[in-house]
């Protein structure tokens, strides 16, 4: 009987009797994604420094600098930064980080490997979304701190002003995400993709009221910033860290919760569609 | 369909595991794939072979579904790939030459991770064992060498147990320890009933694995035959040379005996000076299909 058992390599590599079964669903892929991309965050010792320390430097930056400035409204200059630079560090590890990992990932063939095994890519997507939300409050847990130690920013004593936050927060995210994702499909090298994303994200910081006082830059600039999703970000943080008064100059003279939420959906919107048409596994001709 | 040698692989079976029907494909009006035919049975292992640029990668990536063709028929385990879905991709493998998830996952790291997209997937172990790199479970990807990478990928592509594997050109950078113990991963599968299709520029391989070798040239098939029988016209052709004068002379046939005999009695007492037959080897043969290399032509 032992001459017709075949060899034990062969019966590895044989498939179990019957039908075979469906692929994994949709969730267990996501998941096994998330726990993927957090690993591989974790080990990226570039990405780590930078989405973690760049809000706090600059925050220590401009915070010992400009500690003693105020902003229009008699908002320290602290308090006003904080907001700003609250609202760059979601933008930086959704938007920038995601659509300069892509685009190398796509270079490298990652992506390939994954389109070859039926990766859903929206599985994919969850995967990059829930590392976004998980850096996002790491990185949020750092700042706020140090803001409130370091420079003495008071932290808002309501409950209401911490669910704006965490709106503003996931919804810039979420925003942040799939724009990032989409940008990651423009066409050139991972490295021109990454220096393209940073550039539009160092315009945008000094265009949105990061760096300077919203109101007091030249109007064309406020114009163009309102297209943009990171000016209505650092605006729904001033309305959660700055007090009611400095809402009067904001541009509509008021926090406009209406308006954030409605460009920032907009632009995850924008993005869902964008990436639906033009995301791709694999770079290159067709 | 028989088989001689010392261990002949199972029997292909009748069913095709793939039909190819004129398939073309252009990349900026150079055409790459230019009508091709070709019919790959299940449990069959069949080797596309043809130097760099003659159109075998973007042939295979058509039959995996990764890449749109021009025209042409394509039916791959019973579905066009162009169109095909999850549960089709769940029953081919593919050996590619991309990264696999991450260069600072180790070995281990990445083929549990993609156990998960599997659903019966082989256990991480067999497969490190099966590809060799049992050793170097716990090394990150970022450190392995070319070649063992290459066997990475090849424990991925067969991760899923597929009915049908697709590898492009397996074994470039593998170093001869590892080729051979590429072919006996080659020949379990087979075992298993796992049908085989893969693209190499190694002669060696395919007489060494394949059932039938198609040969591409140019965006064409030029023949398919049983490794063996691979240009038997071209191979039935003899050459004789011989110096006449202290000038080679040379004559191509299939009946050297014939002119050995004219030769022969044209020089009734001496010898023939550098007379010479020679039968062309599978790789002159292979030569003269792709167009290549003219062996008949050295001064």
């Amino acid at each position: 009987m032992t001459a017709t058992v075949p060899p034990p390599s062969a019966d590895r590599a044989s498939r179990p009797a019957g039908p075979r079964p469906s692929p994994p669903p949709l969730a267990r892929i996501s998941w096994a994604r998330v726990g993927l991309e957090l690993r591989l965050f974790a080990r990226d010792r570039q990405q780590v420094v930078f989405s973690f320390a760049y809000p706090v430097v600059m925050m220590v930056v401009f915070g010992s600098v400009l500690g003693g400035d105020d902003s229009p409204g008699g908002v320290p200059f602290p308090q006003y930064f904080l907001a700003g630079i609250a609202a760059t560090g979601i933008m930086l590890t959704s938007f920038q980080a995601l659509a300069t990992s892509i685009a190398v990932e796509r270079e490298s063939g990652q992506l390939e490997r994954l389109q070859l095994v039926g990766t859903p890519p929206v599985a994919y997507f969850a995967g990059k979304a829930g590392q976004v939300l998980v850096t996002t409050v790491a990185q949020v847990a750092l700042l706020l701190p140090v803001a409130r130690y370091g420079y003495d920013v008071p932290m808002p004593a309501d409950a209401g002003r911490w669910l704006t936050f965490a709106w503003v927060a996931v919804l810039g995210a979420l925003a942040g995400t799939v724009v990032g994702i989409a940008a990651s499909a423009l066409p050139g090298s991972a490295a021109s993709v990454g220096t393209g994303v940073s550039a539009v994200a160092v315009v945008l910081q000094f265009f949105s009221g990061v760096f300077f006082a919203f109101s007091e830059l030249p109007e064309w600039m406020q114009t163009v910033a309102g297209l943009f999703p990171l000016k209505w970000m650092t605006q729904g943080m001033r309305s959660v860290f700055l007090p009611d008064e400095a809402a009067a100059f904001e541009s509509g003279g008021g926090w406009d919760h209406a308006g954030i939420a409605l460009t920032l959906a907009a632009w995850a919107i924008i993005g869902v569609v964008i990436c639906a048409r033009t995301f791709r596994w694999r770079q290159g001709r067709e | 369909m028989t088989t001689t040698g010392l261990q002949p692989p199972p029997a292909a079976t009748d069913r095709a595991a793939l039909t190819v029907r004129g398939l073309r494909k252009q990349y900026a009006g150079r055409s790459v794939l230019d009508g091709v035919d070709l019919e790959v049975r299940a449990g069959e292992c069949f080797a596309l072979l043809g130097p760099n640029g003659a159109g075998k990668t973007t042939a295979i990536e058509v039959l995996e579904g990764v890449r749109s063709r021009d025209a042409g028929e394509v039916t791959v385990l019973g579905e066009d790939p162009a169109t095909a879905g999850r549960a089709w991709r769940a029953r081919i493998g593919v050996v590619s030459q991309g990264e696999a998830a991450g260069p600072a996952l180790t070995v281990q790291e990445t083929l549990d991770h993609f156990a998960a997209y599997h659903a019966t997937p082989r256990s991480t172990a067999d497969l490190l064992d099966a590809v060799g790199l049992a050793d170097s479970s716990g090394t990150r990807v970022a450190r392995l060498s070319g070649g063992q990478r290459r066997r990475l990928a090849v424990a991925l592509g067969v991760q899923g147990r597929p009915e049908l594997v697709f590898l492009d050109e397996p074994t470039t950078g593998m170093d001869p320890v590892a080729r051979r113990q590429f072919w006996q991963l080659i020949r379990e599968l087979r075992a298993a009933g796992t049908t085989v299709l893969l693209t190499t520029h190694y002669l060696d391989e395919a007489a060494e694995l394949a059932d039938r070798v198609g040969v591409i040239a140019a965006g064409r098939l030029v023949e398919v035959a049983p490794p063996d029988e691979l240009g038997a016209a071209l191979r039935r052709q003899a050459t004789v040379r011989w110096l006449d004068d202290g000038a080679w002379r040379e004559v191509r046939t299939e009946q050297p005996a014939a002119v050995l005999r004219d030769l022969l009695a044209e020089h009734p007492h001496g010898e023939v000076p550098g007379l010479a037959v020679t039968r062309p080897g599978l790789e002159d043969v292979y030569l003269q299909l792709v167009g290549a290399g003219a062996p008949e032509v050295d001064a």
